[in-house]
């Protein structure tokens, strides 16, 4: 492995592989016990710096470190010293002064972790940086994908919505390649990124026409929050061209899964019947989360020298 | 079997200088190994009833058989074999990947890991028997019992291996023995098994150097392809 986890690129076939197996390890090692927390990484400090609002991720993060018995800092950009003004890279090398020995960055500007990996000695995990990559969303995905079922090699995932803005579905489609997998994309013309002919990927503009032929069906979030522009004339018309209602889940495939990295709108790219039915691993996702992270964690500072 | 105090080397006189000058001596052979592991199998037996003479079953419902991976899962699951031919009781398995709790991941790099897996009676209460294949620091054992803390609480733990080679780094000792092998530092006691490695042997092999750079290395590059927890006892 790298000594930073920057983007699904950085994962050949074999790391990714390992990354999921020891996950699965992790996962069944601690199952079942009362004393879900292993010494591995005692000593070792983990900041989570946050720069853009997260829920599960930095939870995730902070259980998954926790778990390993390493220390916890959680950083927002929200009252501290950014505010101020400082630059992210006086905050990286002040937290690293500290004595921090991995940095989880979430970022709202693309390459935020590439500049800060340049800068510090320790290890970056990302978090998320803007509309580029969010790797450990794209490892649990892979992981629950091989968990329901039980494969990825030939495994054929759609890939749902405002593939544009999001950073989940970029880091999905390096990472799904890798492991064998066929993607399709399928979106609006205007949520495509410029250049998606050159991803590994099959473009479809019609939902419909791609759901019986999936074995999962991953939607994303429709992300009102970076849309500086109409992609659409109304949530109500993207709804019923590529949202997933029941009548659509009925044309999947009897085993098919239905992903969505959350945060979920529920009634736009995703009814709530559909999040709430048993095709759903919405809620495995996020379990799954924290063992892939922990795995990630472990194997990037388990073996390190301390920085 | 008679057990040798001769140093290792000597064991198998005559052998040939394996290519790259470290020679190699075979220890035990797949016939040596199958009678040590009956005659361990017939100490569990004797111990597990003389810490429980009330019990209608001598003791074995009680015990638990827990291996260290790699070699010492499937060394456990033939010790249990045994033990079962033997009395026609089934004595519970179980595997502890200990991985996660040793304390020389950072001189040494991380590695795969392996399954644990403990039987559904747990280890609660009951006399746990922890199989490796080579004793050797120690440090093995003591992470081994670390991630037994965190399992369950058993009644007693003991230890088997297949090789004691000595230079204990802890206080620590083995209450079953398969053979006792006064090795040096510089010699690498490697165990194979069927089950992993095709055949039954042990092996010692001279001359290479097990500390340093080229200790971390070589396990580095192991953990790097996936590939299992070498059986060497000079990695232990």
């Amino acid at each position: 492995m790298k000594r930073h986890l920057l983007e699904s690129a950085d994962l050949d076939r074999a790391d990714a592989t390992l990354v999921l197996d020891t996950a699965a390890q992790i996962d069944a090692a601690l199952a079942g016990r009362e004393v879900k927390k292993l010494p591995t990484l005692r000593g070792r400090t983990v900041v989570n710096l946050f720069y853009e609002d997260s829920t599960r991720t930095r939870i995730s993060f902070e259980l998954a470190a926790k778990r390993l018995s390493a220390d916890v800092i959680n950083f927002s950009a929200k009252g501290s010293s950014v505010s101020k003004g400082e630059s992210l890279k006086d905050t990286a090398l002040t937290l690293e002064a500290m004595g921090s020995d991995a940095i989880v960055v979430r970022h709202s500007a693309s390459g935020a972790p590439h500049r800060l990996a340049s800068w510090v000695k320790g290890s970056v995990v990302n978090a998320g940086d803007g509309t580029h990559e969010h790797p450990t969303q794209a490892l649990l995905d892979a992981y629950t994908i091989r968990q329901r079922l039980g494969r990825l090699e030939g495994v054929r995932v759609a890939i749902v919505g405002d593939v544009l803005h999001s950073r989940v579905a970029r880091s999905n489609v390096w990472l799904l390649r890798t492991l064998g997998a066929e993607v399709t994309v399928v979106a609006p013309p205007t949520l495509l990124p410029v250049g998606i002919g050159s991803w590994p990927v099959e473009v479809s503009y019609d939902l419909d026409a791609v759901l019986p032929k999936a074995d999962v069906v991953m939607m994303l979030r429709v992300q009102a929050e970076r849309m500086n522009a109409s992609f659409f004339p109304s949530a109500r018309e993207y709804s019923r061209r590529y949202g997933l209602d029941a009548r659509r889940m009925a044309a999947l495939d009897d085993d098919a899964i239905v992903m969505h990295p959350g945060p979920m709108n529920r009634g736009m790219e995703i009814a709530a019947e559909v999040a709430d039915s048993v095709r759903s691993t919405i809620v495995e996702q996020v379990g799954n989360g924290v063992s892939v992270r922990m795995a990630v964690l472990y194997l990037l500072l388990g073996g390190n020298e301390p920085a | 079997m008679a057990r040798s105090n001769e140093p290792a080397r000597s064991t198998a006189p005559g052998d040939a200088p394996r290519p790259g000058g470290s020679a190699a001596g075979i220890l035990l052979s797949a016939a040596d190994v199958a009678r040590v592991v009956d005659r361990m199998a017939h100490q569990l037996i004797e111990r597990a009833a003389a810490a429980d003479p009330e019990s209608s079953d001598g003791g074995l419902s009680a015990l638990v058989l827990v291996g260290i991976p790699t070699r010492g899962a499937p060394l456990a699951r033939r010790l249990a074999a045994r033990i079962a031919a033997f009395t026609g009781t089934t004595v519970d398995v179980g595997t502890a990947d200990i991985t996660l709790y040793r304390d020389d991941l950072r001189l040494r790099g991380v590695r795969a890991l392996e399954p644990t897996v403990l039987p559904d009676a747990g280890i609660d209460g009951r006399l746990v028997v922890l199989v490796d294949d080579v004793l050797y620091s120690g440090r093995s054992v003591r992470a081994a019992l670390d991630a037994l803390r965190d399992l369950g609480r058993p009644r007693s733990v003991q230890l088997a291996v297949l090789v004691d080679r000595g230079h204990r780094e802890l206080p620590i000792r083995a209450d079953f023995v398969g053979k006792n092998v006064p090795t040096s530092r510089n010699q690498q006691v490697k165990v194979h098994l069927a089950e992993i490695d095709g055949v039954d042997e042990v092996l010692v092999t001279e001359g290479e150097t097990v500390s340093g750079q080229g200790r971390e290395h070589r396990s580095e590059e192991r953990a790097r392809s996936g590939a299992s927890r070498g059986s060497e006892g000079a990695t232990e």
